[in-house]
């Protein structure tokens, strides 16, 4: 068993009098997806951001390996190493897909973008590794040179995904990926993902406070409640048998269609 | 001469005091915007007021001025910038490139190659290349210290994807020294080539925007491309009408309302130069054939 890939201890973070997060430790392995499930304010974002470096925390420590087998802490790396780990082996899909986009810029050059980041000049190389991820992510091949200004909320958020997937990365964090889609298009969405984790070998840490998507593409879960973790465990174990008095409300407030 | 109105070439000596410093830091660090204190000058900002402090902090009494506008000489900010440096500084002006020691130039590199000794100051609009993809300056400064110059591709890329080849005719990126990229000033593509391995001083000043870059005499200036894109300079189909030249860059003037129109050098004085010298190549024919 090799070593985890992605470690987090003890991480604290507060906003004046509230804390945000509060003493939270997990494990990541490769290939893992990790969903952390919580209602609004729980302190969900904040964890998410403090995991990719985004965010100092106040104390504690995320250490990541890197292609190197060398596991490193985040916050003791140097600025210019943090972000050659956000574009070459991290993937950011965001919520609204306008933040993680370019939205002045072709599909095309946002896939591309992270391609030439890493010193790809080959036009062409480029303009096919988009048209391949843009068929990859089920969007027309005839749409490569429009702008995500043009595309609907589903077709920018796989867009979000294919600029994230292009560089093949080994971990990726999502914030709420199907928040504000309608039902038909989440169900594609997820469906896609989960095609994509299982394909690349992806690691996930997920930012969900739908338990449904929760189940569909974790493998754990951590269970947030005003910045502590209440509870983690297995996705199904979790949801089908929950221990904990808040987990059982969140599960039991769920709708059945 | 001892009740000159203004301070020597118009600003105080602490303000060139200042503005040297800055243009030492430019040198030593080829390509850098360094930032400076730029001052309220006697005209609009977008008409030279970068150009005009760095001239005025690097001229002394023995420089001569030679300032173009579009490459030409007799276009009006050029010759007000020329008569605002002969009124302060009481410097000798000339529109021969050859001649100058200073020159100050909007949109144009002269045709003629310069020398050693001589400083070609840049007026600036806009001295950050990356503002087209990023618009935080706390941004674009972090790319520019850990050299992620990515994006600067994502432009030329988009430029290919809608015309089929790159589009960007003027203010073309360059990479200096290997490493910090810049915006030439909107200088045209065609002009890109004659900033590399130059062996005149290149002085950026950016007055609205308060930075100062410098390309030092004999460096490495490689425009941005793609392997199977590279970088192309402009060409003209046509020569110029006054003086034929098929080597330099060139001004479409229309001269009716039913389509009419030529081309003419954008550099005034290289034209003239042409002229004159065909004109005694003929009159020199003319009396040999006597």
């Amino acid at each position: 068993m090799s070593a985890p890939l992605l470690v987090a201890e003890g991480l604290f973070k507060r906003y004046g009098s509230i804390a945000a997060c509060r003493d939270i430790s997990f494990e990541l392995d490769e290939g893992e997806a990790l969903a952390i499930v919580g209602e609004s304010g729980s302190g969900k974002t904040t964890l998410l951001h403090l995991l990719g470096g985004l965010l100092a925390p106040d104390s504690g420590a995320v250490f990541y390996r890197g292609r190197d087998g060398a596991s490193r802490n985040l916050f003791e790396m140097s600025e210019a190493e943090r972000r050659a780990l956000m574009r070459a082996d991290w993937g950011f899909v965001h919520q609204d897909a306008a933040r993680g986009l370019r939205m002045n810029v072709s599909a095309g050059g946002n896939i591309g973008e992270r391609l030439m980041a890493l010193g790809d000049r080959h036009y062409g190389r480029i303009r096919g590794a988009a048209s391949q991820w843009l068929e990859r992510v089920e969007i027309p091949l005839a749409r490569l040179d429009d702008s995500p200004q043009t595309y609907s909320g589903g077709m920018r958020q796989r867009l979000q995904i294919a600029r994230n997937l292009v560089t093949a990365p080994r971990l990726v964090f999502m914030d709420e990926p199907t928040g504000g889609l309608d039902v038909s298009v989440q169900a594609r969405l997820l469906d896609l993902i989960r095609g994509l984790i299982a394909e690349m070998g992806l690691a996930v840490v997920l930012v969900t406070h739908d338990l449904g998507v929760a189940r569909l593409l974790s493998n754990r879960i951590l269970v947030m409640k005003q910045g502590e973790v209440v509870e983690s465990g297995l996705t199904d174990r979790v949801l089908d048998d929950p221990q904990a008095p808040y987990t059982q409300l969140l599960v039991s407030s769920v709708l059945a269609a | 001469m001892t009740s000159r109105p203004y301070n020597f070439a118009y600003l105080d000596e602490q303000t060139k005091r200042m503005i040297r410093r800055a243009i030492l830091k430019a040198v030593a660090i080829p390509g850098y915007q360094v930032p400076f204190a730029s001052r309220e000058m006697p005209m609009p900002y977008g008409w030279g007021t970068g150009g005009v402090q760095l001239t005025a902090a690097l001229i002394g009494p023995e420089d001569v001025l030679k300032v173009i506008d579009q490459g030409a000489d007799d276009t009006t900010n050029a010759v007000s910038i020329r008569a605002f440096f002969a009124k302060t500084a009481d410097v000798a002006t000339t529109t021969e490139t050859e001649a100058a020691t200073i020159i100050q130039t909007r949109h144009r590199v002269p045709e003629t190659p310069l020398n050693e000794g001589q400083i070609l100051v840049y007026q600036v609009p806009i001295p950050e290349p990356l503002r087209f993809l990023e618009p935080r300056e706390t941004e674009t400064r972090t790319m520019h210290a850990l050299g992620e110059y990515g994006v600067m591709h994502v432009k030329l890329y988009e430029d290919i994807a809608r015309h089929g080849h790159i589009a960007t005719t003027y203010a073309y990126p360059a990479r200096v020294a290997g490493r910090y990229v810049m915006d030439p000033s909107p200088i045209p593509k065609f002009d890109n080539p004659k900033l590399d391995d130059c062996p005149a001083l290149q002085v950026f000043g950016a007055g609205r925007e308060k930075r100062i870059y410098a390309i030092p005499p004999y460096t490495k200036v490689v425009s941005l491309d793609f392997e199977d894109h590279p970088f192309e300079r402009t060409k003209f189909d046509s020569a110029c009408v006054f003086c034929g030249a098929t080597d330099s860059f060139l001004d479409e003037v229309v001269t009716d309302d039913s389509g009419g129109r030529m081309f003419v050098c954008s550099d005034t004085d290289y034209c003239e130069k042409r002229q004159s010298k065909q004109a005694t190549v003929a009159v020199e024919e003319k009396d040999a054939a006597e």
